[in-house]
């Protein structure tokens, strides 16, 4: 077993609304190479094995696996694909490093969302078959479903869950990689379509292209080729009911089990006190909050309040979502969690630009596979 | 720092069946509930599941991975889908093997799941959108004749004939009588009846191909500690390896499987394997064509290039010759849900090392034994080594 694993480059492409001159495979070849030339490795030569995540009726190919490592550089290589989000790809070059067996591992997620002609009909066809899918029920319905239910358990309020938004919209503007960021209000956000109450079109998360290709490497590696590696502390990942019949709406358990098992391996006890900054799941403004509460870095029902409060702002004692979020840099499908990851790896280095946190140390990156999944990903990262 | 050393301790696999009544949860859950009776566990002692299943055109369901987990217990678990194409079976204990020896883990539950049947009419069609959008679409293939294009080029390089192919099926189907889970096991099958069968794309006929299935096949894995503290019987994963080829294949040799090559040298690598042909007993290489048993062999390095089908011909590969090849009856006889009939192949080591074979045993106590999946577009290679 190897003792530590650290990130040792980084590269993403994309990050736009639509990307008509480019192909998926051009995004990936753009973020891999920017990340090989950011970690000084040769695929060929250095990386051991390489991971992507991807789901087949996302890309509209079936086995979309074959398509992987040409662009990475990845051919004849070990290679395979995780249906997962970005931070289960994460997880998985971790515990490949962690084997001994790899010393340098690739990690890959990407979204081509244009590419998709009917969104709503492939969503909805991630829903039981059997129990669910009968009902003919729409994705965002079941997220306004969730979001009624969280309210009422957590005495949260409509105006907290619309500050989410300002705040992350208003983020995105520092980020030039971030295509939906706007300078809106409260009453902005709540007097905005409804799409299913009380969930607003205005707290939801557009999609986007977009690439992302982290570098991994055991510890000793990461010394001899990096001078400022980014650690990965811990990694979590948790399923709860995938059925929408059977499952506790209110929280988050998915996030409470992914959390468990990251903060066990970082040795955290006291989340807030630990953490300097976290970047989660905000497909939803609501589930920002709902995260932030199952992630127990707020006790339950607090986050709103907090929220209001300005304690989650970029200049707050504890900033969330300080790239924009999904909501400021687009739903980037199964590259959500990698997304969030980059923006720890780069505010750790110091390398955020204008949106840089002062003395930041310990980050966390939090996804969600999206609805109807009670599935996600934790990862913690230190400099 | 040395590695982690990682058991099978137990395992379990449903009937494979042309159409399944259970749902692909219900298959999952069955394989796993017989995997857990068979070493004494419950759910309740599992700390992550690793799940294999191919397509998700085959169910009709997006993330199938999702739908799947509570039927393969991973409810309020860390859990994870890979994903390799056909090559997954072999692969998902690969992933169980990597949740263990990176020190996450102690008892990982590993599922391979596969309901095939749901496409109607023929589970064929989900192929039509596995090639390449720009360059292959268009011509509207068939994973059929891109197959046949491959066993046409190794039997025109090697100068291999028909008769001498159709042995591996007759081998294959003849074996998979004696397994309780066998959906064309045959006893009494002959090489008449293979070349007989109606021709689906030359020279692929009816009979050289693994039928379209549904089931599913469950493996425990534990650490070393947990492992010896729960069986006096572990089976330990020696060497894994996998390897992926370029999506571009018509641009590469379809003789000889390179791909496979690089996995086996790196599980072989890893098993600390010199001498292949001599230090592994068993095979169980990946047979959804009877040529393709062959072709693998051959890329395991346990064959010379061009000389696998002497083997079958001087009687090698039978169950009680020098090297056992499909001793369950492999997918020509077993069946093949696709990730299920890889991990098929890993659990028929498993059952064959510890003596529990029942009528497959294989003579002489076999000490190691070898697994290997292919998939993708003639693509990728996954390879596990056990012994005991």
């Amino acid at each position: 077993m190897s003792d530590r694993v650290a990130i040792i480059g980084v590269g993403w492409s994309g990050y736009r609304p639509i990307t008509p001159e480019l192909s998926y495979k051009e995004l990936m070849y753009e973020a891999a190479l920017r990340a090989y030339n950011d970690a000084g490795v040769d695929p060929r030569r250095d990386i051991e094995s390489f991971v992507t995540v991807a789901e087949d009726f996302h890309e509209g190919t079936s086995i979309f696996d074959e398509y992987t490592p040409d662009q990475l550089g990845a051919v004849l290589k070990p290679m395979h694909t995780i249906s997962g989000d970005g931070l289960h790809g994460l997880a998985t070059a971790f515990m490949l490093v962690k084997t001994g067996q790899f010393s340098i591992v690739a990690v890959e997620g990407h979204s081509k969302a244009s590419n998709i002609l009917s969104m709503p009909g492939v969503v909805a066809y991630a829903q039981d078959p059997v129990l669910n899918r009968p009902l003919r029920i729409n994705t965002h319905f079941i997220a306004g479903m969730e979001m009624n239910r969280y309210l009422v358990d957590s005495d949260t309020t409509q105006q907290q869950c619309a500050q989410v938004v300002v705040k992350n919209k208003r983020n995105a503007l520092d980020n030039p990689s971030a295509p939906y960021g706007a300078k809106l209000t409260l009453e902005d956000v709540l007097s905005g379509p409804p799409l299913s109450w009380p969930l607003g079109v205005r707290e939801t998360a557009e999609h986007a292209d977009g690439a992302i290709v982290l570098v991994i490497a055991s510890e000793e590696k990461a010394l001899a080729l990096s001078d400022r590696p980014i650690w990965i502390l811990g990694c979590g990942w948790s399923n709860d009911s995938p059925g929408l019949e059977n499952r506790d709406w209110g929280q988050a358990h998915y996030v409470k089990g992914a959390a468990q098992l990251a903060y066990r391996q970082a040795g955290i006890n006291s989340p807030f006190q630990a953490i300097d900054f976290a970047e989660v799941d905000d497909l939803y403004a609501y589930k920002e909050l709902q995260t932030l509460e199952a992630l127990g870095i707020f006790g339950h029902g607090e986050a709103g309040q907090v929220t209001e409060e300005g304690l989650t702002h970029k200049d707050g004692s504890l900033p969330v979502n300080v790239s924009g979020g999904s909501l400021g840099m687009g739903n980037l499908l199964d590259a959500n969690g990698l997304a969030r990851a980059l923006e720890v790896v780069l505010q750790l280095r110091g390398n955020a630009g204008s949106r840089q946190l002062e003395d930041v140390n310990i980050g966390l990156a939090q996804s969600w596979r999206g609805v109807p999944t009670a599935s996600g990903a934790v990862a913690i990262f230190g400099n | 720092m040395s590695m982690r050393k990682v058991a099978v301790i137990g395992a379990g696999m449903t009937k494979f069946v042309r159409r399944a009544q259970e749902t692909g949860k219900e298959l999952s859950w069955q394989a796993t509930h017989m995997a857990l009776e068979s070493c004494e566990l419950t759910m309740d002692d599992i700390e992550a599941v690793c799940l294999g299943t191919a397509p998700d055109a085959f169910d009709g369901v997006h993330m199938n991975g999702e739908y799947l987990s509570d039927g393969a217990g991973a409810w309020r678990k860390p859990y994870m889908r890979s994903y390799v194409g056909g090559g997954t079976g072999v692969f998902v204990p690969i992933q169980g093997w990597y949740h263990v020896a990176s020190g996450m883990f102690d008892l990982v539950l590993v599922v391979a799941e596969e309901k095939m049947s749901s496409y109607f009419p023929h589970a064929q069609g989900a192929f039509l959108t596995i090639f390449d959008h720009t360059t292959e679409r268009p011509l509207k293939p068939n994973l059929l004749w891109i197959f046949a294009l491959e066993m046409n080029r190794y039997m025109q390089t090697y100068g291999i004939s028909k008769e001498d192919i159709a042995q591996v099926a007759v081998k294959n189907k003849r074996n998979a009588a004696d397994h309780p889970s066998a959906l064309l096991g045959d006893a009494d099958i002959t090489v008449e009846d293979v070349l007989n069968s109606e021709v689906l794309a030359w020279p692929v006929n009816r009979l050289d191909v693994s039928p379209v299935s549904d089931g599913a096949v469950a493996l425990v894995l534990a650490a070393e500690h947990v492992a010896k503290r729960l069986t006096d019987k572990p089976v330990w994963i020696e060497g894994v390896g996998w390897n992926l080829d370029t999506a571009y294949w018509t641009n590469r040799d379809l003789a000889y499987p390179r791909y496979v090559e690089y996995a086996a040298r790196m599980a072989y690598d890893m098993a600390g394997i010199k001498e292949p042909r001599k230090q592994i007993n068993i095979v169980e290489p990946y047979d959804p064509f009877d040529y393709k048993e062959l072709h693998h062999l051959e890329g395991l390095l346990l064959a010379d290039r061009g000389q696998a089908p002497q083997m079958v011909v001087d009687g090698i590969t039978q169950r009680d010759g020098d090297m056992p090849v499909c001793p369950s009856g492999g997918l020509l006889g077993v069946g093949n849900p696709i990730a299920a009939a890889g991990l098929m192949k890993v659990a028929e080591i498993f059952w064959q090392l510890r003596g529990e074979a029942g009528a497959r045993q294989v003579p002489g106590q076999p000490k190691r034994g070898l697994a290997q999946a292919w998939g993708d577009l003639m693509q990728v290679g996954t390879v596990v080594i056990m012994g005991r």
